[in-house]
């Protein structure tokens, strides 16, 4: 009986290409069948590699990769049943849409009748079929892209790996194929596993969003948790939308402790997720740049705000439904308010206002 | 803002003087001076062979140099029925043999080092420079040595065994040069994406390389040709006892003093254009299928 279980797990997977460095080190990680894996982090981090190792396009030099229960290293990817779509799409440039989907059809000794038979089934699944019996440099990038699509589904794969397949698309044409992407793995029902540097990408589409710093993970887990509840401060600063302060921590008192900062008052943080902090800890706290509110000094702070930091307006951004506020609030790091655009033209600020940028104090977060 | 707008003139005054004269259609003079270059070139490159062409179309009064005397095909029948002139049919088909055989060894060669040099391999800067080197021999040392080499091993030196060696010291080297400039707008991705969909090694280079690669294959297939079918330093001490075309040829303009001779020039190039002609429809050919399939 086939084995169509597409869950996979890296247990240990190290890559080194000179034997020296390596450029994956030690990566554990188990991905659910069916689920859709973003694998983000900055170029050279080893995310490419990781995919191209459950391809089988490389070997690990250490560990193991196991799909479906099964041990895969060291087999071809066909053996594998992963199949890959290419950066570049990879299309033959010599062959027709159909001919290029036909293509593993026709390695695999199925007859031409058949496997064009196939291969239209799935051109229509993809909606090419006008353009069935053009070459691909006759067609869009978002053509193109739907027929790599179609190219690597046609053997019905346990896992599809995507090596930052909306890179060489356009800004909007990027968005449509997003939701494209997932309308086909919702329809093939299969692992998808994505490997982009846009942490819009990863969060819009991905049930387990993996962060990934040379050659290690530093945060795997839902979409919504690594965005809002960043484990420390390179993944607060790489999936953004966070501000990152640190500092030293002056007083412990039950329920929160105080972060000492340039600040005259201190700022206050909640105690949740870190109850083993003493005085003299440093510690970096992430703030969300949509809880921060700006209000002229003077003016009473909202509910629940026990923080008030005085800052200067260095900067304002109009980005439609909101208005994003650069302040130098702290010395070396950014300092970013994002205000809801119907707020902000209530009263509006101009470059070198001095406003008070307070936040919730539940809403502080203390980082690893 | 208002009342920067207010400051603006309401229409924009027109220019009061051209920056650069509309063009009438006329050419700048330099086109004129390049052209005239260019013809003179093309005289000096064609001129001397069609002087050859002329004279091979003379009737039986014909001589050696202008004027023309006559017109007729006697020349070519000439060519053919007589002995005398030399053994041209014969040459003409060893030429042909050897540059065919020379042709398939030189494309499929030239395809496996684009194979080999693929990826980088401990010494391939040596291996490529030691392939090259050979260009750089002067092609009748090369040739007298291989004669020699024959000779020495005690070898009979022949057009299908020495020569056919000589020459694929010059073909060879030109097809790898032509195979890697070739080879470089390869997309090895496209070799990685055969064998994700699971094509074996042969499949991949049977149904992708050779088919993406089929244009540059033809071309060195025509460098192959063309090198062979009118090479005659390194064929001269390597051909044995029967000649090679350019070797009778040669011989004929030592001892034949009638038109044949240049009817023989005019014949070769027949062939020679054929040949190209050939070669490039064949890329036309294949490219236009590509192209084709769209309308379908």
């Amino acid at each position: 009986m086939k084995n169509d279980r597409g869950d996979i797990e890296l247990a240990g997977v190290c890559k080194s290409f000179d034997g020296v460095t390596n450029v994956v080190d030690g990566v554990n990680l188990k991905i659910a069948d069916g689920a859709y894996c973003c694998f983000i982090g900055p170029s050279g981090c080893g995310k490419t590699t990781i995919l191209r190792m459950i391809a089988g396009h490389e070997d690990p030099t250490a560990g193991e990769i196991v799909i479906g229960g099964q041990n895969v290293v060291g087999l071809a990817p066909a053996q594998r049943r992963t199949a890959m779509m290419f950066q570049s799409y990879a299309l033959f440039p010599h062959l027709t849409v159909r001919e290029n989907i036909a293509f593993a059809l026709r390695v695999r000794g199925m007859s031409k009748a058949d496997r064009l038979r196939a291969a239209d089934a799935m051109i229509e699944k993809v909606r090419l079929t006008q353009f069935a019996d053009r070459l691909p440099a006759q067609l869009s990038g978002g053509q193109q892209q739907r027929v790599a699509l179609a190219r690597a589904a046609i053997t019905e794969p346990r896992v599809l790996l995507l090596d930052e397949p909306l890179s060489a698309l356009d800004e909007q044409l990027r968005v449509q194929m997003r939701q494209e992407l997932r309308r086909m793995q919702q329809e093939l029902g299969i692992t998808f596993i994505h490997v982009t540097h846009t942490q819009l990408e990863a969060i819009a589409l991905a049930d387990l969003v993996v962060v990934m710093e040379q050659g290690r993970i530093k945060q795997a887990g839902p979409a919504r948790d690594v965005y809002a509840h960043p484990h420390d401060r390179y993944v607060a600063e790489f999936m953004g939308g966070q501000n990152v302060l640190s500092g030293r921590v002056e007083k412990v008192n039950g329920a929160s402790f105080t972060l000492a900062q340039a600040a005259p008052s201190g700022i206050e943080v909640p105690l949740q997720a870190r109850p083993t902090v003493s005085v003299g800890d440093k510690v970096d706290i992430a703030v969300r740049r949509d809880d921060v509110a700006l209000v002229r000094p003077g003016k009473d702070l909202p509910p629940g705000c026990t923080t008030s930091l005085p800052s200067r307006v260095l900067a304002i951004e109009y980005q439609g439904y909101f208005v994003k506020v650069m302040l130098d609030t702290v010395p070396d790091d950014q300092f970013v308010a994002y205000v809801p655009e119907k707020t902000f033209f209530a009263d509006p600020f101009t470059v070198g206002d001095v406003v008070m940028a307070t936040w919730a104090t539940g809403s502080a977060l203390p980082l690893a | 803002m208002s009342a920067v707008l207010a400051d603006m003139p309401e229409t924009i005054a027109p220019a009061t003087s051209k920056a650069i004269a509309p063009s009438k259609g006329g050419r700048p003079w330099t086109f004129y001076v390049l052209a005239t270059l260019f013809a003179a070139y093309v005289l000096a490159l064609y001129g001397p062979m069609f002087c050859i062409y002329i004279l091979s179309f003379q009737d039986i009064r014909g001589g050696l140099v202008f004027p023309m005397k006559g017109q007729s095909m006697h020349w070519f029948v000439d060519l053919f029925t007589q002995v005398r002139t030399g053994d041209v049919k014969g040459s003409f088909d060893r030429s042909i043999k050897l540059a065919v055989i020379v042709t398939v060894i030189t494309v499929v060669v030239s395809f496996l080092a684009g194979l080999g040099f693929r990826r980088r391999f401990c010494g391939d800067t040596f291996v490529f420079y030691m392939t090259i080197g050979s260009l750089v021999a002067p092609g009748l040392v090369l040739g007298l040595g291989t004669g020699l080499l024959f000779q020495a091993l005690g070898l009979n030196a022949s057009w299908y065994t020495s020569a056919l060696g000589a020459q694929l010291s010059w073909t060879l080297p030109f097809g790898v040069l032509v195979m890697f400039a070739v080879m470089s707008r390869f997309n090895h991705v496209w070799e990685e994406a055969a064998y994700d969909l699971g094509a074996s090694r042969w499949q991949s280079i049977r149904l992708v390389m050779i088919p993406v690669l089929a244009p540059g294959l033809v071309a060195v297939a025509l460098f192959g040709f063309t090198l062979s079918y009118d090479e005659f330093a390194r064929s001269l001490q390597t051909a044995g006892s029967l000649n090679t075309l350019p070797l009778e040829i040669w011989s004929m303009t030592l001892n034949v003093t009638s038109p044949s001779l240049y009817a023989l020039g005019t014949v070769t190039t027949i062939v020679s254009f054929i040949v190209i002609g050939a070669s490039l429809g064949t890329i036309v050919l294949i490219q236009k299928k590509r192209g084709s399939r769209t309308k379908g």
